[in-house]
């Protein structure tokens, strides 16, 4: 802001001259920051040598690491100088310099060409504008629009998406690894849209939702190996269970508000993990659950090379055995739930149910006086989010054949409300396109090895810097009178806007 | 219509009401009048059984429902216009009065919403419009517009001029009378502003501490020398 504000009084032939004790402190503090940020994580290694834990100095790591960061926030401070074409260039040429010098680490390499080429992109919007970047509330203004256009899309994209992932399985690229991140994506596009009911609709904030999703893979994975039920039978019966769990919960759980209510689910979630862990005799603890039985299709033949007792699926439809018909199925079964999970949300927001949870999550004292009854209310909320936890639960130990309670911490429930808060709350398309940020790009980037986690650490920040409320956060009123655009529908969007705008 | 006997309310071990006994006949406006944190709102959640009267009883149409749910009291046939109006601010005008009628069958629906229309023109004109981006006095007009959607014998109404410039104080005052009179609903008004309040009732009550300390029509104590003083002098 103060150099801003110097900019504007002395302009030198249109832009400003250059306040070098500020520009000076600027970098020193760049510099000490990034020496702070990097000392210890980046500039000492631990190492195992002989049972012994030692520390390996990496100092030259540490230098590279602080005079990037320093020539890279002088780029951007000229930039918010105007000197555009000095910057372009400068940082073109740290982009061609990464791949000349000897980095010590293909990390710092990787991330001075990044570096480089952001500056040099941000440089190049610059001489366009002819005016530093974009300021913020004009980026937030513009992605508002582009997440409402985007929603108004909706009624179009989701069709489309539909029928994208019906056929996604037999276009030509799809090999077996695809198939699986597909499997997987879906998996978390139901639990979050699972979650969405009882965080995004009802307002409640529970970050125990894996308790949900182990009751169901334990009472599917039990049933199964028990019992011997096929998978048609377990997985409403799971679903069942996983219900009655959210329901018997609910009931001491609700009557807490806000940031108990969260701490309360949070515990009932390492409850249930503990117990599959302590319960030997009954879970199998730690060694967990295996041999669960593969889902058969439809109960009418099996997915295997040759069956004793029943027909398999390539003698079936009189084609050859290919292990990756059951991974199809697979894929085409968690697709159908999580699309039954999706119309079940929809059709539910529509209904005096879903009404309520809305109403109850904007104000729940106004609810109650127009004779809500709020706890009704949030245990069906509960109870429905839980069935489905219970069915995503079910297929998971289907897919996976062995299921133990390390699948079910509380990273996992983190996993889930991330994805249902950084979509937007609420919003249906907000959820997949969260998870296919934060589950799919870091699947494709497995490559990375452990900055996997770092890109997803990275997604988060980014989300949260753009779009604080998630990203798409818009909420269209669900009736409007005399269809979208009225007489006067401007004038009041107009309205809203300024409104919102002042808050 | 509503029997209100000895009730006593806490919040933990705060004695908010000590003891309060009113009575609200059927077809008239019922005030309650007193200064800021005297109980007032309290007493009003109280009727809606949240919080709950730890003694004492409060009998609607001689049924007692000091310990009813909330939800089931007012289905009764209390609605209630929350202090601090409470209206839904991001869905529409619309959205809002069906909240309104959540309880309610579909067919008394476009009858009940036709006659909120009617008493307040400008909720029509903005009926698209997000409760939020009301201006205080159309957000006034929402509170009690939701609150008549349930087709109450019985409106609660929590300060409804608080904030308000005279002349949007003026209209809603006028709207209670019509509700009053036309459509035959009794009205427990809750106000600060006693000048207007007992002008308008006709029965009304003074709250001081938790306490009630006066009671007479409306016109008898808006002549009390000690309301006077107390209330209606210096602003008013
Ligand atoms: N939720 C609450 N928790 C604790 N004390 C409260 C609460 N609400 C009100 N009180 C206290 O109860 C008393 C009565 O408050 P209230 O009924 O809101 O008064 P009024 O509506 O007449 O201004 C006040 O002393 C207030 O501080
Ligand atoms: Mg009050």
């Amino acid at each position: 802001m103060a150099v801003e504000t110097q900019v504007s009084s002395s302009e030198e032939n249109g832009r400003p001259a250059l306040d070098w004790q500020a520009i000076g402190r600027e970098l020193f503090f760049t510099a000490l920051v990034a020496f702070g940020l990097t000392f210890v994580l980046v500039g000492m290694q631990t190492a195992d040598r002989g049972g012994e834990l030692i520390i390996i100095p990496r100092f030259t790591d540490v230098v590279y690491a602080i005079v990037m960061l320093t020539l890279g926030r002088f780029g951007y401070i000229m930039l918010r100088y105007r000197r555009a074409s000095f910057v372009l260039i400068a940082s073109l040429a740290a982009f061609g310099l990464s791949f000349v010098l000897p980095f010590p680490s293909l990390f710092l390499e990787t991330m001075c060409m990044v570096g480089g080429l952001l500056i040099a992109l941000m440089a190049v919007v610059t001489l366009i504008r002819h005016r530093p970047g974009i300021d913020m509330r004009e980026r937030d203004r513009a992605m508002d629009r582009a997440a409402a256009r985007f929603q108004e899309l909706s009624r179009f994209i989701g069709p489309i998406l539909v029928v994208f992932a019906i056929i996604l399985p037999f276009l030509p690229f799809m090999d077996r690894q695809y198939i699986d991140i597909a499997t997987l994506l879906l998996m978390y596009i139901m639990l979050g849209w699972g979650l969405n009911i009882i965080v995004g609709l009802a307002g409640l904030l529970d970050l125990g939702y894996v308790a949900f999703y182990a009751i169901g893979a334990y009472s599917y994975a039990l049933l199964a190996v028990s019992f011997d039920l096929s998978f048609w039978v377990c997985l409403p019966l799971a679903g069942v269970l996983a219900a009655l769990g959210g329901y018997l919960l609910g009931f001491p759980v609700l009557r807490l508000r806000g940031d108990y209510f969260a701490i309360v689910t949070l515990g009932f979630g390492e409850i249930v993990r503990i117990i599959l862990l302590n319960w030997y005799q009954f879970t199998g603890g730690p060694d967990g659950i295996g041999g669960i039985p593969r889902p058969s299709f439809f109960g009418i033949a099996e997915f295997l090379p040759a069956s004793r007792d029943g027909i398999t699926f390539a003698e079936l439809f009189g084609i050859d055995f290919d292990p990756m018909h059951r991974l199809i199925f697979l894929y085409f079964l968690i697709l159908a739930l999580a699309l039954l999970v999706n119309m079940v949300s929809l059709r539910l927001r529509k209904l005096p149910l879903g009404r309520a949870w809305e109403a109850l999550r904007e104000d729940d004292i106004a609810s109650q006086s127009l004779g809500i009854n709020r706890t009704n209310i949030k245990l069906a909320a509960f109870t429905i989010s839980a069935a489905f936890g219970g069915f995503a639960g079910s297929f998971f130990a289907t897919r996976q054949g062995f299921i133990s309670p390390e699948s079910f911490t509380f990273l996992e429930s983190a996993i889930i409300l991330a994805i249902v808060v950084l979509g937007g709350m609420g919003s249906q398309l907000g959820v997949v396109i969260a998870t296919i940020l934060l589950i799919g790009l870091p699947e494709v980037f497995r490559e990375l090895e452990q900055y996997r986690m770092l890109a997803f650490g990275a997604g988060m920040v980014l989300i949260m810097l753009w779009r604080p409320r998630g990203l798409l956060a818009h909420r269209d009123p669900s009736i409007l009178l005399h269809g979208r655009k009225g007489p006067g529908a401007d004038r009041i969007e107009a309205e809203q806007k300024a409104a919102e705008a002042t808050r | 219509m509503l029997n209100i006997s000895g009730v006593h309310t806490f919040y933990g071990a705060i004695e908010a009401l000590k003891g309060v006994s009113l009575e609200v006949e059927t077809g008239e406006i019922s005030t309650l009048i007193g200064s800021n944190g005297a109980g007032k709102s309290t007493l009003l959640m109280t009727i809606c059984g949240s919080p709950r009267a730890r003694w004492g009883k409060v009998l609607f149409e001689g049924r007692d429902i000091t310990k009813m749910p909330t939800h089931e009291i007012v289905q009764l046939g209390i609605a209630q216009s929350p202090e601090g109006r409470r209206i839904f601010s991001r869905m529409t005008v619309y959205e809002n009065l069906q909240m309104g009628a959540i309880r309610n069958t579909e067919d008394r629906f476009e009858r009940n919403i036709s006659r909120v229309f009617e008493l307040f023109p400008r909720l029509k004109e903005r009926r698209n419009q997000r409760g939020g981006t009301l201006s205080g006095g159309e957000q006034q007009m929402l509170a009690v517009g939701r609150a008549l959607m349930s087709e109450p014998r019985m409106l609660l109404l929590d300060e409804p001029s608080l904030g308000l410039a005279p002349m949007v104080v003026k209209q809603i005052f006028e709207v209670i009378k019509q509700i009053n009179q036309d459509d035959k609903v009794t009205v427990f008004l809750v106000e600060q502003n006693a000048f207007h309040a007992l002008k308008l009732a006709h029965r009304g009550y003074v709250m001081v501490n938790g306490n009630i300390t006066m009671s007479g029509t409306g016109q008898e104590l808006l002549v009390n020398p000690e309301v006077r003083s107390a209330y209606l002098e210096g602003g008013h």
